[in-house]
């Protein structure tokens, strides 16, 4: 990778105040797009085949023209709700460069004819949410945000609403939901949020990265964006690397590069003398990969080819010194804790799942229930509103089919201790 | 809100004894929306829940930075502080109460002045997270000046394992660290500046 867009210069002092980032040659990709009409911003951000940076990996572009056409009014939502474990990335860009955000939401709510918009940032982002509202506040009295910004026909209000630690809300109807002062439960869709969202009105709904990206589609043109990455993952994206890795943090790669390159070349890899066991390639809800699948190449259709997904691009690697059972159950705890409780699969399956694998921990388990754990993960994925419960499913589930052997096997040496233990006493 | 299980009473066949977890009073009439006449609410508290409703379509959407700003005034949702809210929102405090057990962050019970937050999430027990649980935990867990929690992914795990002290992240720490953390913690001092986030640079060798 020799260029970076989204990270460039980004530990320039100040970077977060509007006087560094106007230096810089920020809110000129805005002045651009408003020179131009809706339907030719639109254009660009279509043919730039940006995927949502969230998880989902749907395109941006296709979602901002999903938005009914008229008078009325529309939401434009940017998810700042970064909870997936392993998940760091927005952070770093809501930290240091929060005019790129709302710069970005500025240039999608003109494309989408958008006149409210609202980022829902998780509550313990404290020093991040600052900066946001900080920088927000800068961008009112600069007339960014406003009526008629700079002249043009466009009008926007933008507030900053924090969360208070819950991961579901990053589910877009969830975080509609707590948006709207509930608890965060999710809706069944459709109705999509582009048609039905917030306060039940047409409602655009990105993650941080995607929102950020758009000022560099604008900047550069949507086709010169599309050159990078792969034909079906265009661009640069922002990778986490987290766990047994000697350099963790946040590396820009353009996609399509081999997943060696990000975890060894980038991240160092696992400490001396050690080996990557497994690895989450997207987010702590996608399936495991093992050490021998370093050579996929890191993209959305590679990832999906290899049965597993990019997710939000959160790279966690486990180490040949780390028992699966021990990353099954500290996966599996999570979502049931997370767990909103409104549907029966998933409330009832991840604390099931929790109950087998502490009985597979201390030895009370059989083989079978290996089988029924993961029968219990077919039966939740796709019979849940949302995906919190396949999220669960997915990687104990790939778990439970790559290190079978090494689930039975630490059933059977727990139970052998157990005897002992009895014999003695 | 997570419930300790030993602390639920039940017979001796196991069941749950009745009214163990405070349920409805059936005897009394339902509380509505508070009368604002007879409910005082704090000029201070009732002016930023104000401003939050009228940031909003609609006035419900304040409920979380409402809840917010009675926990920054109480140091938690008390049920006084929720009474306040609901007067000022008019909404009936059952409605906010649902609202505040649903998330982590919103304590309905009196907790500690100072809020730390161990990440016990995959990638930061990966370095050795439950340890540093622990050692808190033996430090300062029944100091009332301290509200220690293990908590879900804050999202830093560059710097793991990590803690986050009212709301400012820090990381790494070693478990025999902590009562230095605490130390610095109760002078009022930032722990190991050289490791807090807001210092942090980018790792990204092109940035």
């Amino acid at each position: 990778m020799t260029e970076t867009l989204l990270l460039k210069g980004i530990d320039e002092p100040d970077l977060h105040t509007l006087e560094v980032y106007e230096r810089r040659g920020g809110y000129e990709a805005l002045r651009k797009a408003l020179a131009m009409s809706r339907e030719q911003v639109l254009h660009e951000l279509e043919v730039s085949a940006i995927r949502g940076r969230g998880g989902a990996g749907f395109a941006m572009g296709k979602k901002v023209s999903f938005l009914p056409k008229g008078q009325m009014d529309k939401y434009l939502v940017c998810n700042a709700d970064e909870s997936e474990p392993g998940t760091f990335k927005d952070r770093e860009l809501l930290q240091k460069n929060p005019h790129l955000l709302i710069e970005g939401m500025l240039i999608a709510a003109y494309a989408g004819g958008i006149n409210r918009a609202f980022i829902y940032i998780r509550g313990e982002y404290k020093l991040q949410a600052e900066r946001l509202e900080a920088a927000v506040e800068e961008a009112k009295e600069a007339g960014y945000i406003g009526e008629r910004v700079l002249g043009s026909d466009m009008s926007l209000t933008m507030w900053v609403h924090r969360g208070a630690g819950a991961y579901i809300c990053g589910e877009e109807t969830a975080l509609l939901d707590s948006l709207e002062g509930k608890r965060g439960n999710p809706r069944l869709k459709p109705p999509f949020p582009a048609n039905q969202g917030l306060y039940q009105g047409p409602t655009l709904i990105n993650n941080v990265e995607t929102l950020a990206t758009a000022p560099v589609i604008i900047g550069m043109g949507g086709e010169e964006y599309a050159k990078l990455g792969t034909q079906g993952s265009t661009g640069t994206k922002l990778v986490s690397v987290s766990g047994h890795v000697q350099r963790p943090g946040n590396y820009e790669i353009e996609l399509g590069i081999p997943s060696r390159d990000i975890i060894y070349g980038l991240a160092g890899g696992p400490p001396e003398g050690r080996a990557v066991k497994l690895w989450f390639p997207g987010g702590s809800s996608a399936p495991v990969l093992t050490g021998d699948d370093l050579d996929i190449p890191y993209d959305f259709d590679s990832m999906a080819k290899a049965g597993s997904m990019l997710g939000s691009g959160a790279i966690i690697v486990v180490d040949d010194s780390t028992s699966v059972v021990d990353v099954a159950l500290k996966t599996a705890k999570f979502y049931r804790h997370e767990s909103c409780g409104k549907c029966t699969p998933c409330r009832e399956g991840t604390n099931w799942t929790v109950k087998m694998l502490e009985r597979i921990d201390s030895g009370e388990a059989t083989p079978m229930d290996l089988d029924i754990m993961a029968a219990v993960c077919t039966n939740i994925i796709g019979n849940c509103l949302c995906v919190l419960g396949d999220a669960m499913a997915m990687p104990i589930g790939s778990m439970i089919v790559k290190f079978r052997e090494e689930f039975e096997a630490h059933i059977e040496a727990a139970r052998a201790r157990n005897e002992l233990v009895e014999a003695v006493a | 809100m997570a419930i300790d299980p030993s602390r639920v009473p039940r017979f001796g066949h196991g069941s749950r004894v009745p009214g163990w977890d405070e349920a409805a009073d059936l005897t009394k009439d339902p509380e509505g929306v508070p009368e604002p006449a007879t409910t005082p609410v704090p000029e201070e508290l009732r002016a930023r829940i104000e401003e939050y409703m009228a940031r909003y379509p609609d006035r419900r959407s304040a409920a979380i930075p409402a809840l917010h700003s009675v926990q920054e005034y109480y140091g938690w949702c008390s049920p006084e502080g929720i009474v306040q809210a609901a007067t000022v929102m008019r909404l009936t405090p059952a409605y906010l109460t649902a609202v505040a057990t649903f998330y982590d962050m919103l304590f309905m019970e009196p907790v500690g002045t100072h809020d730390v937050y161990v990440c016990t999430n995959i990638s930061c027990s990966l370095r050795g997270a439950d340890d540093l649980f622990a050692a808190f935990h033996e430090h300062a867990g029944e100091d009332p000046e301290f509200n220690i929690r293990s908590f879900e992914c804050l999202g830093a795990c560059d710097i793991a394992p990590m803690i986050s002290i009212d709301g400012d992240y820090v990381g790494p720490i070693a478990p025999d660290e902590v009562p230095e953390v605490l130390d610095a913690v109760r002078r009022g001092e930032e722990p190991f500046p050289e490791r807090q986030m807001k210092n942090r640079k980018s790792t990204d060798p092109n940035a």
